[in-house]
């Protein structure tokens, strides 16, 4: 179609200006680091130690992830059994899952008086401490064990079916089939998933600050932290800022380039039927790995409901006012994401091929993990105003920002959809601006706002990060109060509230996403 | 020192009711002062009986982050008086400008080192020690044995933690330029650092390790307050180290007069008399009924080390620095 000059409008001149405002806003944040940002004297032993614990974690823990994603996911494509489309759904739940949650429930089971040790104890067998290197591995690929999965099976999925219809009926076994389909689309995907789960685990502060312990298990995030809230050293957060940016901004790139895959040719789409790998032994091997990747997703969670769930009712009053606190800047999250992502998506589309800067620029928001973009909002507020005053509006936009770039990645094509089908009757009948916003645009967007509204939400509700950088005692949110009573060994209590916090990120997320959907049905 | 079952502070910052127009006091102080097992209730009370205002307490973490937040808040700060640092940061916390001085004279202390510092009042001291169970084999006598030993060991982050700090300035003032060797040679000991005494504390009592950084005067909580005489500190040949905790007000503070009152009650018996079963330390000046049954049983170290407010603050930053090299391997 040839591109028919329309013009910007107000909304499309607020999506431009938001766009920039995106960037901008980073690139503030960065130029206060660099100014304050003190070397001293280079990087000391404790830094390149804390540089060195952050790769090597997130090596170990992306390895671990995708070496296991790979059977499990083989597993899952080549088996149908009842509840498989549950639980390949249930994979994508630690997405939402609250960090400080999921915490509690792999203390409950790896920790000193957990399950496993229980275990070991009666056979006799050393314990084993969930605290350092290894709990924060452990932690990392309960996280991303999941992601893994979901990206290698998209993978399986991806090969046409006719392929493995063609290998059957040239009689190739499981090992041929592996030879000539799997191993090329592993070869293809694996690289990908490993460098995505590799820089994720670079930038997850929360995991760092509850399970790694003293200056061995430090992540440069945990030090960032620790420079500011510790020792108030502004200086020092910086530089560290500088180097973690350093670091993410690095690996965003080199994933850019890796992911930029070729995929397989396509298919019919027929369902995919599997003739080989239908020996006994395989079989059982398959159930028995997709029963230990289930266990070990569930298991950690089930044990923090059962230990929080009678809890609940009494918690005292201060979680409670905590969790309105959390509950306003989830929504104080939506909104902006809402907000932003509408415009942003409806000046994209008003661009037409010139339009693809936009989502760009709401991907820059990555590059920076938060932590980064807090102290660099902490060392532009600290001259003006007390941050902590700040601590809950600083939280919601920097999770805004997280969020954005999926909530675009949703909505720039639905609304390009809209425009298309819809526009040039909307022109015709004369409808513009908040008119046509109302009638023709927001009704066909609303399963994709939905979700977007969903995931800000409970995102904004779970996180641990931003906040720990800027909150003080009497502002704590859900997470933070979580953490605060795990430090202080009220273990009822931070399991009371880490059920109600579980709860509340899947109970707003559940009301946006299937409020949307309900509302267009 | 503080009990431990801690944290409460938060609870009772949400709890706080602000009474009618009286005046308000605020207090910032590390964790387990304003938690409910602690010092704080007790306190409050007892001010309130007299002061004709609202004293409200502050939890701001241990006590050298809550220095941090002193910083971070500047003048800005809603405080009126900082309590819970020690001389290993008086000259620190000095340095920034923001705290006035006392005004007051000094009466008579029970606290073991003359006291001449013109902006902060101490109101109670104690002795750092590794707290063990009794039942542990082959307990410890000194940095030297416990570093050879596999006994495993709690201890505090020195840069957010006054235990932590007093451990740091412990090995340096009794092993000076062996210092890093010794940290070297403990590093294999530490199951974890936590940011705060109250985490640490509460992670030996679930058993997650053998020792735990904390004060001669700790299995007297355990003795007193739960009739369990199963706890014990191990005296160190190299002797142990003093901390002396302190408070002092705000130069922004706007009740300044009330505040003067506040650390003039601080050093008064009604005071004094709450600390040694609540915060389980030794009393700056010790009440006329002086101190409670079993605090008789507790160890006397032989041999007390404290470095003054300027060589504490000179030696930090070296020590820190020793320390973090040795465990960052």
């Amino acid at each position: 179609m040839a591109e028919r000059a329309q013009p910007l409008g107000a909304t499309g001149a607020i999506g431009i200006a938001a766009a920039a405002a995106i960037p901008l806003l980073i690139l503030l944040a960065t130029v206060a680091i660099i100014r304050v940002a003190e070397p001293g004297s280079g990087l000391a032993r404790a830094d390149w130690a804390a540089i060195r614990f952050t790769l090597w974690q997130a090596f170990l823990s992306a390895t671990f992830s995708v070496a296991l994603a790979v059977p499990v996911a083989r597993a899952l494509a080549r088996r149908r059994f009842p509840g498989r489309g549950a639980l390949v759904t249930l994979l994508g739940a630690p997405f939402l899952l609250p960090v400080i949650v999921a915490i509690f429930g792999l203390l409950a089971v790896f920790g000193r008086g957990g399950l496993v040790n229980a275990g070991l104890g009666m056979m006799g067998l050393p314990q084993i401490s969930i605290y350092g290197l290894h709990g924060v591995v452990l932690a990392h690929v309960f996280f991303n064990l999941p992601l893994a999965t979901r990206l290698v099976l998209q993978g399986w999925h991806e090969i046409p079916s006719e392929r493995f219809r063609l290998a059957a009926s040239l009689g190739m076994d499981a090992s041929a089939v592996n030879r000539h389909l799997e191993w090329p689309m592993l070869r293809q995907v694996v690289p990908g998933a490993a460098l995505v789960i590799f820089v994720l685990c670079t930038m997850s502060f929360a995991v760092a600050l509850t399970l790694g312990g003293g200056p061995r298990a430090t992540t440069v995030e945990l030090a960032i932290y620790q420079a500011l809230r510790f020792e108030f050293d502004l200086d020092r957060a910086a530089f560290l800022s500088l180097i973690q940016l350093a670091i993410t901004v690095f690996l965003a790139l080199l994933a850019y380039r890796v992911l930029r895959h070729a995929g397989f040719a396509h298919g019919l789409d027929r369902p995919m039927m599997r003739w080989d790998g239908r020996t006994p032994v395989l079989k059982l091997l398959d159930g028995i790995l997709i029963l230990f990747a289930a266990l070990f997703l569930l298991v950690p969670i089930a044990s923090a409901v059962a230990r929080g769930l009678p809890e609940v009712l009494g918690l005292p009053q201060a979680v409670w006012v905590s969790a309105l606190r959390s509950l306003g800047v989830a929504g104080a999250s939506t909104v902006i994401v809402v907000a932003l992502s509408v415009v942003m998506a409806l000046a994209a589309t008003r661009l037409k091929s010139q339009g693809g800067w936009i989502e760009t620029a709401g991907l820059t928001a990555l590059a920076a993990s938060p932590l980064v973009l807090g102290t660099g909002l902490f060392v532009l507020i600290h001259p003006v105003a007390n941050p902590e005053a700040l601590a809950l509006p600083v939280t919601a936009l920097v999770n805004a920002f997280v969020t954005l770039p999926f909530a675009l990645r949703s909505l720039v094509p639905a609304c390009r959809t809209i425009e298309s089908e819809y526009g040039r009757l909307a022109d015709t009948l004369g409808l513009h601006g908040w008119v046509r916003l109302r009638l023709v645009v927001l009704p066909r967007l609303r399963r994709p706002l939905g979700f977007s509204a969903g995931l800000a939400a409970a995102l904004s509700m779970g996180d641990l990060g931003v906040i720990a950088l800027f909150a003080d005692p009497d502002t704590a949110t859900l997470p933070l109060q979580v953490y605060r009573l795990m430090g202080a060994y009220r273990m009822e209590e931070a399991g009371g509230a880490a059920v109600l916090l579980l709860a509340l990120s899947f109970g707003v997320f559940w009301i946006l996403d299937r409020g949307a959907r309900r509302a267009d049905a | 020192m503080r009990i431990p079952c801690l944290g409460a502070g938060l609870v009772l910052a949400a709890g706080a009711a602000t009474a009618g127009n009286l005046p308000e006091l605020t207090v910032i102080t590390y964790d387990s002062f304003a938690s409910d097992w602690g010092p704080g209730p007790a306190v409050e009370a007892a001010f309130e009986e007299t002061c004709k205002c609202d004293l409200k307490f502050l939890a701001a973490g241990d006590g050298a982050a809550l220095l941090a937040r002193v910083k971070l808040e500047g003048e800005r700060s809603e405080a009126d008086i900082v309590l819970g640092i020690d001389t290993n940061l008086t000259a620190e916390a000095e340095a920034t400008g923001l705290f006035a001085p006392h005004g007051g004279t000094v009466v008579d202390l029970d606290v073991p080192v003359a006291w001449e510092d013109e902006t902060f009042l101490p109101y109670d001291w104690g002795y750092f020690a590794f707290v063990h169970d009794t039942g542990l084999q082959g307990v410890p006598q000194s940095f030297e044995e416990l570093a050879d030993s596999n006994v495993s060991i709690v201890i505090q982050d020195p840069r957010s933690s006054t235990p932590g700090l007093g451990l740091l300035l412990w090995v340096k003032a009794a092993y000076g330029d062996r210092a890093a060797e010794i940290w070297s040679a403990l590093a294999d000991n530490v199951v974890t650092v936590t940011p705060g005494w109250s985490e640490a504390y509460g992670m030996f009592l679930e058993g997650e390790a053998d020792m735990v950084l904390s004060y001669t005067t700790s299995p007297a909580y355990h003795l007193i307050a739960e009739g369990d005489a199963s706890k014990a500190a191990a005296p160190f040949a190299e002797g142990h180290y003093m901390q002396v905790e302190v408070a002092g007000k705000l130069a922004s503070t706007d009740q300044p007069e009330l505040a003067d009152r506040f650390l003039a009650f601080m050093l008064a018996d009604a005071f004094q008399a709450i600390i040694p079963t609540t915060n389980w330390m030794y009393p700056a000046a010790i009440p006329d009924d002086g101190l409670p049954d079993g605090f008789e049983t507790l160890i006397q170290p032989a041999k007390p080390l404290l470095f003054s407010a300027a060589e504490a603050r000179s030696a930090r930053g070296p020590a820190l620095d020793e320390w973090l090299n040795a465990l960052s391997r």
